[in-house]
């Protein structure tokens, strides 16, 4: 478990916006390199790494994890240096007041989200939840400092900041979904001395909290048999219903939903069982809000399952995860790739 | 001023009515300086020996405190309750990480994920009782291990140096008088002066209101971080007072009016030494010298102070000039106020 | 006889700039008291010394008021209030610098009056650019609703009677009494209307065993929702609460004891918005015994507000009445 807090804590520190994600690849490329000398990447940026099998016209298994992270995008600078933003790709607005970013233009910039204090809104106004309009970032520098610095349209993340709380729950941003990355480098950890039975594809992919862009693409590139896709999913708060969480701590959450292959689920739990891998169920009525629903109609359609790490408070500064939780991840997602054998139909 | 000072006093903790941490840093900064005493609050009180006896008993001021949480409650789940010590915009609470108790456990202000929330929801603020904090813990028992109900929280922030000679921090309110009047007392001074270190100002001016009668000063010189909403889409007076216009010199808040001799005298000098200042454009804020001016049969105050943008919240900003042009007038004010006549 | 409340009237004294009519009020009172002085934050403390127990009665200096913040680029000055003018009575209205520059309250021309606020006020003093407005006008310049006081049909018409009217009560008290058993400090206070400032230090000071202050309160007799059962013309209402005390039980008896005695005709006022000076005398140090006389009056805190000169004429009368009987028996 060590291992992973490691490579979730180095993860989590590195910068990769949706549609901006080169930063971040050279940490990946490093984590991969342990494992395998074939990594590429696409015309979008998503990482394809390939672990071959000895076996001949093996079957391809591909396990996807998004790497981009939700963030904000500069729309303005005001002629005092203030920076205008839009929000289009998923931040909680709500989280942002007085919070630390980072706006990736020439270099990156620090800035402080703001708007107007208190003292100067009506009752009214203060009971109203704030609009992306009312705040802008203060990064210190007078307009023409800012514009030598920053361009319309640069992206702009939290700042990174990891913190350790009780029971090895580590809490930082775009946990969301690099917890799911950290998850399939652990599984590929524990394959590492095991001949595989199948051509095992890593997909960690661009562009999904922009809609999914990076797995369609990928997932076309790579054309799998079967493919598991790795992502994170809410874990239950005192403000929440507990019919629309899972828990934290309790393990995987193996996800069953109309888009998914049934019996992908189905040997996922019964893997889990045999294996005394804590896991819990995810039942799910839509197309899952994940890289799945891109990978399954891919070329001629892909066998997909969906497999998630509780996780609170998605979408701020603050996402939370348990160790313990990724651990079960890594651990299932490894009986499922060595399970599979020759003339298995998922 | 030096940064490195400013930022040990502002990762010092110090919630109203638990100042000790912050109180021990200065008693010991003070050390072989100025005769130190606390009183049965906690105000440190320091005599600094000048060359000269004073005209008039004058006081430099600044408070210790910073606003923060108390935990309420702890529920069986393992999540705090909290309510707020001082005034805080309850939304810059949420996703805040803070620190807790006495052994500082790392804690993050949640609320639930906003995939999850219904419309109305959407648009309304969260009230304070409905916000916890997460510690990780996965039961009362669990959490009972490491804090308690009572116990304090602060925000965790760090001191960051950025722009162009900005620098943002948790406490810059009031942690920067703190550190002026510690450079004034380190100082060799012309005439005999008191240096008041407050408690529980963000509660109410308390421990102001003790010193003044221990000490019975005249002229009190109250030192703050103030509030400057030179922000955007804000214009003209709305923005109170503005960083990089030099030191804030207020004629006026919602708790004081300040002596108009003082003011005048202040305003003046500042201008003959060529020290930037500015005066706020709207009444807003108040600070110690509400309780100080109102004391015993009355004293006679006036404010300096550096503009802060977001007061009250994990993320002050001021800047570097503005400190140093306040630095450099709370000098030449101390070096007068004990000798002029014409004060 | 009202000579010298016109005289009030017309020196401004908005809240924190009472000095000029600190002075004016001093000059007026010296003949007849033993002592006069004035304190640290500006308030008239007069002494007419006595063995008696120590009675404090005060009445507040200032008056609400507007005070500049700010010149815009048209020259146009933005402002903050000096306690709660009911501003939008001002609006059109004639507005008095203290140095002698005068303005129009002004209101921005695509503002609703429904959604009225002070920030869309502004004091146009007839100039077209921020330097002009600010040589007239520097910032933090004070300023009161102009306005002349009209007497007629028994009634006073002005600005500012709240509280210049119990200032005048107070200084004809001093000029008509002939003596008490009672050691008697009378206090004009300031910035009662920034929060009962000035009474706080004062009655630190003078550490008074009861004390009495005299001020406006408002009437039922101009709508029909309003719970207050005080009349204009009706009597001097005698305080049983406002939003700041509780009048001490013993205090309130003795005045309506004292009024029925004198055939004073008086009212009994329950005050639900608005505190006055006893608000704070009451709880200095170790406490004193308050009760408070107060004057009937409509339209408060606006540009004119009105009272009966009869009740005026009663509230003197039985302060006199009060203060020659002495107080001795409260504990």
């Amino acid at each position: 478990m060590e291992l992973l807090k490691d490579i979730l804590l180095q993860l989590s520190m590195a910068y990769a916006p949706s549609g901006r994600e080169h930063t971040a690849t050279e940490i990946i490329e490093k984590f991969l390199l342990k494992y395998t000398k074939d990594i590429k990447k696409d015309a979008l940026g998503n990482i394809i790494a390939v672990i071959p099998s000895k076996k001949t016209n093996a079957k391809k298994i591909m396990l996807d994890a998004h790497y981009d992270e939700i963030s904000l995008m500069v729309t303005n600078i005001d002629d005092d240096g203030f920076v205008k933003f839009t929000s289009p790709f998923g931040v909680d607005i709500r989280s942002l007041l007085a919070k630390e970013v980072i706006i990736h233009g020439v270099q990156e910039v620090f800035g402080i989200v703001s708007s107007k204090p208190p003292h100067l809104l009506s009752d009214e106004e203060m009971q109203k939840a704030y609009k992306v309009e009312d705040l802008a970032i203060d990064i210190g520098f007078n307009n023409e400092k800012a514009n030598k610095l920053i361009n319309i349209g640069d992206s702009i993340t939290f700042k990174a900041r990891t913190t350790n709380l009780k029971n090895d729950i580590i809490c930082g941003k775009s946990v969301d979904n690099r917890a799911g990355v950290t998850a399939i480098i652990g599984c590929l950890e524990l394959l590492k001395n095991i001949n595989l039975e199948v051509e095992l594809i890593v997909l960690f992919s661009v562009q999904e909290e922009a809609g999914t862009k990076g797995a369609k693409v990928g997932a076309y590139t790579v054309n799998p048999d079967t493919a598991i896709v790795v992502d994170v999913s809410h874990a239950f708060t005192p403000d929440a219903s507990k019919d629309e969480t899972g828990e934290m701590g309790k393990g995987v959450m193996i996800g069953i939903s109309p888009i998914l292959k049934r019996e992908i689920s189905a040997e996922l739990t019964q893997l889990a069982k045999e294996n005394e891998i804590p896991f819990q169920t995810e039942v799910m009525s839509d197309n899952t809000g994940t890289n799945a629903a891109s990978i399954q109609i891919a070329r001629s359609g892909i066998p997909t399952g969906l497999i998630s790490i509780p996780l609170k408070y998605m979408h701020s500064p603050c996402e939370t995860v348990m160790l313990s939780d990724i651990e079960c991840v890594s651990r299932l997602l490894a009986e499922f790739v060595k399970g599979i054998r020759e003339g298995e139909t998922i | 001023m030096i940064k490195s000072v400013l930022h040990r006093l502002c990762s010092l903790s110090g919630v109203s009515g638990c100042e000790d941490e912050v109180g021990e840093y200065i008693v010991s900064e003070l050390k072989g300086v100025a005769e130190v005493k606390i009183d049965n609050l906690g105000n440190i009180i320091a005599f600094k020996k000048g060359k000269q006896r004073s005209l008039r008993k004058v006081l430099f001021s600044a408070h210790m405190d910073e606003v923060g949480l108390i935990i309420t409650k702890i529920n069986d789940d393992g999540y705090l309750r909290f309510s707020t010590i001082g005034g805080i915009d309850t939304r810059v609470l949420i996703s805040a990480r803070v620190k807790v108790g006495k052994n500082k456990v790392n804690g993050i202000i949640g609320i639930k994920a906003v995939h999850l929330l219904s419309k109305e929801e959407k648009t309304t603020v969260p009230k304070l009782s409905s916000l916890y904090i997460d510690i990780g813990a996965k039961n009362k028992d669990d959490a009972l291990k490491y804090i308690n109900e009572g116990d304090i929280a602060e925000f965790d922030s760090d001191f960051v140096e950025f722009g162009d000679n900005y620098i943002k921090s948790k406490a810059i309110d009031d942690r920067f008088g703190c550190l002026a009047l510690i450079e004034l007392c380190k100082k060799e001074l012309l005439y005999d002066t008191y240096f008041a270190f407050t408690v529980s100002e963000e509660i109410g001016l308390r421990g102001a209101f003790a010193c003044a009668y221990e000490i019975k000063p005249e002229i009190v010189v109250v030192v703050e971080a103030t509030t400057a909403v030179d922000l955007a889409d804000i214009k003209g007076e709305n923005k109170v007072c503005s960083l990089n216009c030099g030191a804030v010199i207020p004629f006026m808040d919602k708790q004081t009016i300040y002596d108009k001799k003082l003011f005048k005298f202040a305003t003046e000098l500042a201008n003959e030494k060529q020290i930037k200042w500015q005066t706020k454009t709207k009444i807003a804020g108040g600070n110690d010298a509400g309780a100080f001016q109102r004391s015993l049969a009355g004293i006679r105050v006036l404010s300096v102070c550096v503009p802060c943008r977001y007061l009250h919240t994990p993320s002050c900003v001021i800047n570097f000039y503005d400190c140093e042009h306040t630095e450099k007038l709370l000098f030449e004010l101390i070096q007068k106020l004990g000798g002029e006549s014409n004060v | 006889m009202f000579n010298t409340l016109e005289k009030l009237i017309n020196i401004p004294s908005p809240s924190g700039f009472e000095e000029n009519i600190a002075e004016f009020i001093k000059m007026e009172i010296s003949p007849f008291v033993d002592k006069v002085y004035i304190d640290i934050l500006g308030n008239v403390i007069a002494r007419k010394t006595g063995m008696g127990a120590k009675i404090m009665l005060t009445a507040h200096m200032d008056e609400i008021g507007l005070i500049s913040t700010f010149a815009d680029e048209q020259g146009f000055i933005r402002f903050s209030t000096l306690g709660c003018p009911d501003l939008k009575s001002f609006v059109s209205n004639k507005v008095s610098f203290l140095n002698g520059v005068n303005g129009i309250l002004g209101y921005e021309k695509k503002c609703e009056l429904k959604d009225f606020s002070f920030e869309k006020c502004f004091i146009d003093i007839g100039v077209c650019n921020k330097e002009e407005a600010l040589a007239l006008v520097p910032i933090g310049t004070a300023a009161v609703i102009n306005s002349s006081i009209i007497m007629q049909n028994n009634k006073i018409i002005s600005k500012g009677l709240d509280d210049k009217i119990g200032v005048f009560i107070l200084i004809e008290v001093i000029k008509k009494i002939a003596g008490s058993p009672n050691d008697l400090s009378f206090v004009f206070t300031v910035q009662e209307e920034l929060g009962l400032r000035g009474a706080k230090t004062a009655s630190f000071e003078i550490e008074a065993d009861y004390a009495i202050n005299v001020d406006v309160t408002s009437t039922r007799d101009i709508s029909t929702d309003n719970k207050m059962a005080v009349n204009l013309g009706k009597g001097v209402a005698i305080k049983i609460k406002d939003k700041g005390i509780i009048c001490h039980k013993k205090m309130t008896t003795t005045l309506i004891e004292t009024a029925k005695s004198g055939e004073i005709p008086y009212q009994l006022e329950v005050l639900e918005q608005g505190s006055t000076d006893i608000g704070t005398v009451h709880i200095s140090k170790s406490g004193v015994i308050c009760g408070g006389i107060s004057i009937p009056a409509r339209y408060i805190h606006s540009q004119n507000e009105m009272v009966d000169t009869d009740d005026v004429n009663n509230a003197i009368k039985l302060l006199i009445f009060l203060l020659e009987k002495g107080i001795i028996f409260l504990s």
